[in-house]
């Protein structure tokens, strides 16, 4: 995928973040001047601001403290060095490249409200963009005209869908949709499904028979399954991922409203405790404001001075 | 069910000073420093754990506890109030307009559960006797407008809408006709948009100005985290909000938003979404909602729900017979019904006090299944069984699960639960009067 352009994207994306998390860590650098306890409080407190969330942060800062002592670091303005380059290490581990083959058949899940559908109109414009064939499903037969904002999208990516009626049977859609992806010889289907609350059994299995019925009628295609999380989202996207990855094996993340204010620092936390990748990143409402995420990027973007 | 891991730690928390006669400035300091990150995990913001964390902490250490007799209840009944007064202390209704119709405006972040509350909402004050209106005043997201009507329509309310003509335009042209057709409320539903959003943040400034609604309700989803106060913070400064209300409660968050929000705007939480069926939203109860997380049940929403469900002369009845233990099987099985009728079973024994719901879920949850069972294995006793048990022989058992569908095991198990059941009855009666004034007849609990 194209990287070109991509790290000032994120930035624009991320400015707010970064602006927000750095001017205070700046500011804390420039009045503490050298290492003490103060400052590892309020880094602490920088990190739980961004939704790290409270064991992630204080492993990390743990992790701060024996390299600090270790390495007989003096000046507080290294320490945040220390920490891009501690966070860094939690984002890449055992990150392997996303490679895709095709044909490729994507399930996107999520709860309720966290942009699924847009982030699906955005990942097939950016298919389409590469010169690939995409076929939507719309497997979202619950919400209230659901089917439609996916159809909009489709004609706004210019891709072909496949759809039912509301009220449907979800798998019915998928299998319909495999069989139409075969015989039309596209290269990446790109399945919804309803927003679903991560605690409820019933909506759970009925993911888990979707993703079965993938499994059975299209081994040969690529399966990737994407959770959607919502940036804004507190510690409750670490549940979120723990249990979507109990029914469904989710092979990565997008992280959707990134252009706000929320910090988004809960990936830290996801992949530091579930090891799940993640993926892409959106920034904006248009249409290209998806990107393939790069830990690089995203704590130099996150650290970069103002 | 939310708050249910915030509940637990909290309860670990101050479960090491309940048991102790005398508390040191040191225990405190160490069971306050559990809820400090209890609440952090919780998203509860940082600013307001600390602030809480701090008037407790001065509360439990000062001469307020030093003095009584159980110091460690007591650190948990400042607990428990200080919570009850950072979520705004009585519940707030939504102000009607002396002149009608009043306007209610939604706002929020995209995907936080505008629409489905708006009607929501619609649905539960047409259910009170009102006459609302639905504005579909979110012109951007694809099919918005479509899934605004589809709700409206199974809620039974009326949608307004223009296509994707100005908001503005739309919201007028709606309130004159409201007028004309003497609707009492009118409920807008705006498109999601984020906070630092310049342009459409004033889009919703204007729609204010020229419909001037009397309550702006901001739409949060319960799962938000540190960013909530930011966002609650700036829509409230550039429209000035009426209220909150909070959705997504059904899943596993612990909540921390509607510890946070209130705190931090000083706008009440009004009302709390609870699931996916359209009636699935109540009013927000700032004190019970404490005493769950605490762990101390929500016995009150419990009531509220029989008293909804239940039949208050049958509900008497009951009583005289359990009174007189003349309670039979014909009784149970007509409590269980009703039962059902309050909703599922998991929800309704996760507010009782004591229960955890983690662990509850962790295990499966309740087994609805095992109610229908009963249910069928009562239906298939003719009615002399059913008035006295006594007489269910072998072969009567065998005929039973038979026509049940289920084994004799299965018939035995709920004799016996039955037979258990009555005697607990006659040791009840002498905390029966407490039962009475609490309406609360039913035997389940």
């Amino acid at each position: 995928m194209d990287n070109k352009g991509l790290f000032a994207k994120l930035k624009t994306g991320l400015n707010k973040t970064r602006k927000s998390i750095t001017a205070r860590i700046d500011q804390l650098l420039k009045y503490h001047g050298e290492v003490n306890e103060d400052l590892y409080e309020e880094l602490e407190e920088l990190l739980i601001l961004a939704d790290v969330g409270v064991s992630t942060s204080m492993r990390l800062m743990d992790r701060i403290r024996e390299r600090v002592d270790a390495e007989k670091i003096k000046e507080a303005e290294k320490v945040k060095l220390v920490l891009k380059e501690e966070m860094m290490d939690i984002l890449r581990n055992n990150d392997k490249d996303f490679d895709l083959r095709f044909p490729a058949i994507f399930l996107v899940v999520g709860v309720n409200g966290v942009g699924k559908t847009t982030t699906i109109g955005k990942l097939a414009h950016l298919f389409q963009n590469q010169g690939k064939r995409v076929l939507m499903a719309a497997g979202d037969t619950f919400r209230a005209a659901a089917i439609e904002q996916l159809e909009i999208w489709a004609n706004r990516a210019g891709c072909q869908i496949v759809r039912h009626t509301e009220g449907a049977d979800a798998g019915a859609v998928v299998f319909d949709a495999i069989q139409a992806t075969k015989a039309r010889e596209n290269d990446v289907l790109i399945c919804d499904t309803a927003g679903r609350l991560h605690t409820k059994k019933n909506l759970m299995n009925e993911l888990s028979k979707i993703d079965r019925i993938i499994e059975r009628e299209f081994p040969e295609a690529q399966k990737e399954v994407l959770l959607v999380l919502d940036a804004t989202t507190g510690q409750n996207a670490l549940s979120q991922a723990r249990l979507f990855k109990e029914s469904v094996n989710i092979t990565g993340i997008a992280m959707t409203k990134l252009d706000g204010t929320a910090k988004g620092g809960i990936v830290v936390a996801i992949k530091n405790e579930l090891d799940i990748p993640i993926r892409f990143i959106g920034v904006g409402e248009g249409i290209d404001d998806l990107q393939p995420f790069d830990a690089k990027s995203f704590v130099d973007a996150l650290f970069e001075d103002a | 069910m939310a708050f249910e891991g915030l509940t637990g730690k909290l309860q670990a928390a101050l479960k090491r000073l309940t048991g102790k006669g005398k508390l040191s400035e040191k225990d405190v300091k160490e069971a306050m420093r559990e809820v400090r990150l209890a609440l952090l995990e919780a998203d509860v913001n940082y600013m307001v754990v600390k602030d809480f964390v701090k008037k407790v902490t001065e509360r439990a250490v000062g001469h307020e506890i030093m003095q009584s007799l159980t110091p460690g209840q007591q650190v948990v009944k400042i607990v428990n109030e200080e919570l009850t007064a950072l979520m705004g202390g009585v519940q707030s209704k939504i102000n009607f307009a002396s002149n009608q119709p009043t306007v209610v405006m939604m706002v929020g972040l995209h995907g936080s559960g505008k629409t489905t509350t708006a009607a929501k909402l619609a649905g539960l004050l047409k259910n009170q006797g009102r006459n609302p209106m639905l504005v579909a005043c979110d012109i951007y997201r694809p099919a918005a407008i479509k899934q605004l009507q589809v709700v409206g329509d199974k809620v039974g309310v009326p949608v307004f809408e223009r296509g994707q003509k100005e908001p503005v335009q739309i919201a007028k042209e709606a309130l004159s006709l409201a007028k004309k057709e003497q609707k009492d409320v009118v409920i807008i539903d705006t498109a999601g948009r984020l906070h630092i959003d310049e342009e459409l943040m004033d889009e919703l400034s204007r729609l204010k100005t020229s419909v001037e609604p009397h309550e702006i309700l901001l739409v949060v989803d319960a799962m938000t985290g540190q960013d909530a106060v930011n966002v609650a913070k700036s829509f409230d400064e550039r429209l000035g909000l009426d209220g909150v209300i909070l959705t997504k409660l059904d899943g596993d968050t612990r909540g921390g938003v509607a510890l946070s929000v209130k705190a931090v705007t000083g706008k009440p939480i009004k009302y709390v979404g609870m699931g996916e069926k359209l009636t699935d939203i109540e009013p927000f109860y700032p004190d019970r909602m404490a005493s769950r997380i605490l762990g101390m049940g929500d016995i009150l929403t419990l009531i509220d729900k029989a008293q909804a469900a239940i039949d208050e002369k049958k509900a008497e009845e009951l009583e005289k017979k359990l009174r007189q233990q003349q309670f039979t099987l014909e009784d149970f099985l007509e409590q269980m019904q009703q039962l059902r009728n309050m909703g599922s079973l998991t929800d309704i024994v996760g507010m009782l006090p004591g229960v955890d719901m983690r662990k509850l879920s962790a295990a499966g949850g309740l087994d609805e299944k095992e109610l229908i069972r009963t249910e069928a294995i009562i239906q298939s006793m003719t009615r002399e069984e059913r008035q006295n048990p006594s007489i269910i022989n072998a072969s009567r058992k065998k005929r039973i699960a038979m026509g049940s569908g289920t084994s004799v095991q299965d018939v035995n198990r709920l004799l016996k639960t039955f037979e258990q059941f009555r005697k607990m009855m006659k040791q009840m009666s002498s905390i029966e009067r407490s039962i009475k004034r609490g309406r609360f007849p039913l035997p389940f609990f």
